[in-house]
Order: structure tokens, then C-alpha cells, then sequence
């Protein structure tokens, strides 16, 4: 009887550590420290665990990314809304050379903070597949909601009010 | 509970059909074993109670009676074996072709396969043995072979245990081996029982009754074979958990330095050097297959560098420590850890660096004036020549093409078809020239650049394409497949044997059960009983109509 328990357990609690390593809603988010790029902004680093108390948008993103660059007026276009409000965007770029993150800055003027993600370590933290991929992380570092694909503003918004703290 | 006690002292649980002790078949519960209707007794399981058989009233007895149904379990294997065979019938999502029209598999298996690839998908086929209902199903198997081997492990254990020499009338003469001999003498007795001893059997005795008995863990066959099934199960249930198996893939550059996916960022990977080696077409012994079929690698092969990261937080600059120096090849692959990197694929010819030349626009010979390197994966933004040249990287686009506007742009981050707007200015501090730069292609913006920038070399390098796996299942597919076989072999190749004496007035009852081989049962009963007046049991085997 305890052998067939246990094997039932087991089964049942491997199972559940499954779902554990691909990040769902309601999951939280795992906590990072990249080094920031953007000349336009101040930050050296981004850790994600600083941003506490903050809704952070957690955007990746890469300039070849043609669904990527689309989201990004919209982005730009609320950031100084929202930073107002205390939503933090970081958009952590995937691609390999510093030089082309630093052209596509300057081409849309961004503000809010780029991390690098040189090496896809947190590409793979988070096991962020095809790109755009959108966490919106509340104030308590609580994942709300995963968007894979490209957003639009009236949709962008949505989220970012959602994760606006009280 | 009700116990039943019978005549020979011994008290039985509830169900029994023959007295665990004395072997009395147990009235009102002849009809278990479907012995009412038969004159030999059914010795299945020593005719002991079983939980399933006994209580079927509430409900948990009705679901330990359904799962220790053998009928329910083939079943259950059965499904589980045509589902897998239905997973073999397209790719799982994860084997996708990567040079399918469409990876996303809600278009894929339509596209490839039609109405039953669309079929295929919609009902979750795609990833199949990842699936809920396919684990519910291996843990149904499991559940079923447990309460299977306990329904009846137990109770025969038990039985066998305590059952004495001393055997009811009865359960002698339904045996099918009896015979009753009237007259018999105490050293005929004696003789016979030493010739069983010589056969290795193992002989008890309580008041002149003697029980012969031998190859009694021939019985427990199924039980083990049943646990290392139980082992295989859970191996494959486990394999379904990252812990326990994970299988990525990496392309790493030479030269680059990468986590590897899959390690949780615990260890990073530099590709040394890749190698492509061919055989040698001077070769005799591949000199025919050359000149007809072109030319055959020799070697694929990474030399790699391991490192094992200390770092406080994913993302922050890693304390790399080298853990391995290796070189992976096809079938030699690198372990670390618990990890196994096979060499998987490789690409060639992505650029590394390139080199350009300025010279005069309208110099027919193209002599160099100076020259610069950039290099592809971490470009400067500006290149300040010694002859006083200045020449900025307005844009770089590492995989350049043109996009249905018009625009340039980058397909993927790497360097296959780098381009360039580079901004020239030169050292007599005249106006700017912009010229666009890429592989064939040279523009001069304006059209009246007194000065030229072209290509003059380039560095090419190989990117290597390695498997990361781990598999801590395969030790336990191999014990479990271990177990299974020794069962096997326990429960085919030894026989459980008994033969019983049993003293009536002057003569003996004789009587022998075993669990197959009745012919070497036989034998051996002949051999024990030569040169006595004992008489030869009889076969008395009911056929089944």
C-alpha cells in the first residue's frame, strides 16, 4: 500500500514540477541583473529585484525583429506616462552587437532602460521562445500576464494599467 | 471481519476458499474458485483470500477490485501501446522540420499532413507523451500492476508460509496427481522420503504426514518481474521532468563564449576552434567513391572549453572557473556532471571580420590609401586611420536585406550578409562621404565621393551546433529491464513442486501439485516411489470443455 502511494505521489509531484520551469501568470518573476546600454538612460544596471514596488514591464526584443520594432513607438510613446505612475519598461535586448541596439536607440529615440542580454542567459532564464515576448510583472514581482507576439497601443495600455500600482 | 476457523485449529481471514493451514476447502466459499462445479480444487493462489474477491461494497473496494483485475491491466497496456504507436505517426512538435514552410504547428501538421495532421493536432497528438492524460495512463499501468501484485503477493505469501504437512483428506484426493495405496511399510516410507531428499526436495513432517516441497521462489517470478516493470514506469514518467531529462540545442561560434541552455546558467561553453576535415581524395581507398560521389567528411569536431559560473544572480557578470578541455567529435561526445554534449551540425562561411581599403575614386589601379578591420561581432562606431582618415559606422545591418518599403534591414542578428553605411571623413578635413558598403554592392550616395571604400579581405569561421543532454533515466530503464528479466526467468525456468504423504489406517494417500511441468512432476514422484509398494499417482487432469 505505501509503495503504491508513494509511486502515485511521485508521479503527481514530478508532474507539478514540471510546469515549474516555464514561467506562467501568477508565477514569480526570477529575479536577473544585466548590464543597461541605452545612453539615454541613467541606470548602469538593471536587477530586476530593485525594481520592487515598481509594475515593470519586462520586454525582449531584438532589432532584426521586425514585430519588435513595430511595438516600440507605442512603448516609447507611454513611458513617460507610466514612469510617472510607477511602471518601469525594460526592454532587454537579445541581439549580439552592442553597436546596431545603439543605432536602433537613436533611430526612435528611446528612454526607458535596454539591458543586454549578450550571452541569452535570461533569454533562457525566462525560456522566451519566438520574439516580441512580454512580462508584466506587478509591484509584488508577481507575473500578470505573458504576451508573445506584437502589441498594440489600446492593448500595451491595458497591461500597463493593470500592473500600475495602487 | 468475519474469520473463519477451521477443524484444524487454524483461524482464515474472510474469503478464504482453502484453509490456509490444512488445505480444507472452506464451506459457502467454493464458489470463489469455481470449485463447486469441478472435482479437482483450483490451486491459484493456494485458494487464499483475496482482497478484490472478498470485499465489494464500498468504493474503494471497487477500485482496488477493477485495478486487480489482470483482464483490466492488458488493457490498459494495450491502449497505452496503440496511443504510442499513434505519436509515431507524425513528428511531435518538437521534431519539426526546421525547414518546414511553417514551424508553429497549428499550421505544420495541416499544411504537411492535411485533415488528419489537422485532426492530429486538435486532439493534442503533437506532444503527445508529454500530455496529461498519457502520464495518467503509464501511472494507471503502475497503479494496476501494484494493486495487481499486492492482491495476490500477499495472501499467497502468507499461505505458503504457514501452511503445515499435515494436509486435509480432501484436499489430497482433488488434487490431480492421488493415488491411495493400502498397505505400506514405515521403511518404504522412509525410502521414499530420502529419494526426495537426493531430488533436492525439502521434506517437513508433523505426525507422519510429509510435505516434499521445492522451487517455491519460482512463485514470486511474476512479483519481481513486476517491480522492475513498476521501475521502467516510473523511469519514463520521470523522463518527462527537466530534472531527470533535458535535451537542448546550441550554436556557439568560434571564438564565443555562451551559457548553455538547459543548465539553469550554471555552465557556460567556449567553442575553441571547429574542425571539418575531409578524406583524402589521394586516398586509394577512397579515390573511386570521391570521383563519383564528391567529396566525404573525415571529422567533424569541437574543441571546447567548459566552465562551471559562480554568480550571485542570472545575468550578472559570471566568475567562469574551466571544469573540461575537450574535443567533441561524432560519437565522442564531452561529459560534465552529469551532462552530455554530442556534436549535432555546424554552419560555415558567416563572416567574422572584414576588412576594407580607401582609395581615390577615379584611381584605375585601386591603390590602397589605408585600410580598416571591422570587426563583425562588436563593430566600433568609429575607426580613426593613421593617413587621417576618419570613418564612421553609421549603420550596420549583419544580415542585410531590403524590406518590401525599401528600407534596409537586418534579418537575424548574425553576420551572413553584412552591410554597411559608413560616413568617410577624410584627413584634409573636406566634406563628409557616405558610401553603403556590403557583399557586391558599393554605392556611393551622391555619385561625386572622391574617395572609394571596397573590400579588400574578410575572415570567415564556423559556427558548431551541439546537443546538450541529460539522461538519469537510462540506469534505471536498465535495472528496471534487469529486474524484469530475472522475474522472467525465475517464474520459466524452476517450478513450484510438492508432493504430500499422507498416513490412513496401514496405507499412505498420495498426493502432488505443482505449478506447471506436470511431466517433470511426474517423474520425480516415479523415481521417490521405485521399488515400493506405493502406488504411481494418477493423472487426473480435468480439461476445460
Amino acid at each position: 500500500m505505501a509503495v503504491l502511494v508513494g509511486a502515485l505521489i511521485f508521479a503527481i509531484v514530478t508532474n507539478l514540477q514540471k510546469d515549474n520551469t516555464v514561467y506562467r501568470a501568477g508565477d514569480q518573476a526570477p529575479d536577473f541583473q544585466l548590464q543597461q546600454i541605452s545612453d539615454n538612460n541613467e541606470l548602469e544596471t538593471v536587477r530586476l529585484s530593485d525594481l520592487e514596488g515598481k509594475g515593470v514591464m519586462l520586454n525582449f526584443w531584438a532589432t532584426w525583429c521586425k514585430p519588435c520594432e513595430a511595438e516600440m513607438p507605442y512603448m516609447q510613446e507611454l513611458y513617460p506616462e507610466y514612469k510617472e505612475k510607477g511602471v518601469e519598461i525594460v526592454a532587454v535586448s537579445l541581439d549580439s552587437t552592442e553597436l546596431v541596439v545603439d543605432q536602433f536607440i537613436d533611430r526612435y529615440d528611446l528612454t526607458f532602460p535596454i539591458p543586454h542580454d549578450r550571452n541569452g542567459e535570461i533569454r533562457d532564464l525566462y525560456k522566451v521562445g519566438p520574439i516580441p515576448s512580454t512580462f508584466f510583472i506587478s509591484p509584488d514581482g508577481e507575473i500578470k500576464d505573458i504576451v508573445n507576439g506584437a502589441l498594440t497601443l489600446d492593448l500595451l495600455e491595458g497591461y500597463l494599467n493593470e500592473i500600475t500600482p495602487e | 471481519m468475519n474469520k473463519i476457523k477451521c477443524e484444524c485449529g487454524h483461524v482464515n481471514p474472510e474469503g478464504t476458499v482453502l484453509c490456509e493451514a490444512c488445505g480444507k476447502p472452506i464451506e459457502g466459499n467454493q464458489h470463489i474458485d469455481g470449485n463447486d462445479k469441478k472435482m479437482l480444487l483450483n490451486m491459484r493462489y493456494e485458494g487464499t483470500a483475496r482482497r478484490s474477491q472478498t470485499y465489494r461494497k464500498s468504493f474503494i473496494d471497487k477500485v482496488w477490485s477493477f485495478f486487480s483485475s489482470v483482464k483490466v491491466g492488458v488493457w490498459l497496456i494495450v491502449v497505452a501501446l496503440v496511443a504510442s504507436m499513434i505519436g509515431t505517426l507524425f513528428p511531435q512538435s518538437q521534431f519539426i522540420p526546421a525547414n518546414a514552410t511553417s514551424r508553429d504547428p497549428a499550421i505544420y501538421y495541416e499544411d504537411q499532413f492535411g485533415l488528419i495532421g489537422k485532426i492530429y493536432y486538435q486532439l493534442g497528438f503533437h506532444e503527445m507523451y508529454d500530455s496529461w492524460w498519457y502520464l495518467v495512463l503509464l501511472g494507471l499501468i503502475g497503479v494496476s500492476l501494484v494493486i495487481c501484485s499486492l492482491d495476490r503477493f500477499i495472501p499467497l505469501y502468507k499461505a505458503l508460509r504457514i501452511q503445515k504437512p499435515k494436509r486435509h483428506e480432501t484436499f489430497l484426493n482433488r488434487q490431480r496427481f492421488y493415488s491411495e495405496t493400502e498397505k505400506v511399510s514405515q521403511e518404504e516410507i522412509e525410502q521414499v522420503k530420502a529419494k526426495l531428499k537426493k531430488q533436492r526436495y525439502k521434506i517437513t513432517e508433523e505426525n507422519g504426514h510429509i510435505l516434499a516441497e521445492k522451487g517455491r521462489f519460482s512463485r514470486w517470478g511474476p512479483y519481481v518481474n513486476h517491480i522492475g516493470l513498476i521501475i521502467i514506469l516510473l523511469a519514463a514518467i520521470l523522463r518527462t521532468t527537466p530534472i531527470m531529462f533535458t535535451d537542448e540545442y546550441v550554436w556557439v561560434r568560434e571564438g564565443e563564449t555562451i551559457v548553455i541552455p538547459g543548465t539553469k546558467g550554471e555552465y557556460y561553453i567556449e567553442n575553441e576552434q571547429f574542425l571539418l576535415e575531409m578524406h583524402d581524395p589521394d586516398d586509394d581507398r577512397f579515390r573511386d567513391a570521391i570521383a563519383s560521389g564528391g567529396m566525404v567528411a573525415s571529422n567533424y569536431q569541437t574543441d571546447v572549453v567548459i566552465y562551471k559560473a559562480k554568480q550571485d544572480i542570472p545575468g550578472a557578470e559570471p566568475e567562469l572557473e574551466p571544469i573540461l578541455d575537450d574535443s567533441i567529435q561524432m560519437n565522442k561526445p564531452a561529459k560534465f556532471d552529469g551532462y552530455t554534449l554530442y556534436q549535432s551540425g555546424y554552419q560555415q562561411n558567416e563572416f567574422r571580420s572584414m576588412t576594407f581599403k580607401i582609395h581615390e575614386t577615379n584611381d584605375e589601379e585601386a591603390t590602397a590609401i589605408d585600410s580598416f578591420t571591422i570587426d563583425l561581432f562588436n563593430p566600433e562606431s568609429e575607426y580613426i586611420l593613421d593617413s587621417g582618415f576618419r570613418v564612421v559606422l553609421d549603420q550596420y545591418y549583419p544580415d542585410y536585406y531590403l524590406t518590401d518599403e525599401g528600407v534596409p534591414a537586418s534579418e537575424t542578428n548574425y553576420p551572413r550578409n553584412p552591410a554597411f553605411v559608413v560616413v568617410v571623413y577624410p584627413p584634409d578635413a573636406s566634406e563628409p562621404e557616405v558610401s553603403f558598403l556590403g557583399i557586391g554592392r558599393n554605392i556611393d550616395a551622391t555619385g561625386e565621393n572622391d574617395y572609394k571604400v571596397a573590400i579588400q579581405d574578410f575572415d570567415t569561421h564556423y559556427v558548431s551546433g551541439l546537443t546538450l543532454r541529460v539522461d538519469r533515466t537510462l540506469i534505471f530503464f536498465g535495472i528496471g529491464a534487469a529486474i524484469f528479466m530475472i522475474g522472467v526467468i525465475q517464474g520459466m525456468y524452476w517450478q513450484h513442486r510438492r508432493v504430500w504423504i499422507h498416513p490412513k489406517a496401514d496405507g499412505v494417500l498420495l498426493a502432488g501439485h505443482t505449478n506447471k511441468n506436470w511431466f517433470g512432476l511426474s517423474k520425480d514422484i516415479e523415481k521417490a516411489i521405485e521399488q515400493t509398494n506405493i502406488k504411481m499417482v494418477e493423472d487426473r487432469q480435468e480439461l476445460d470443455k
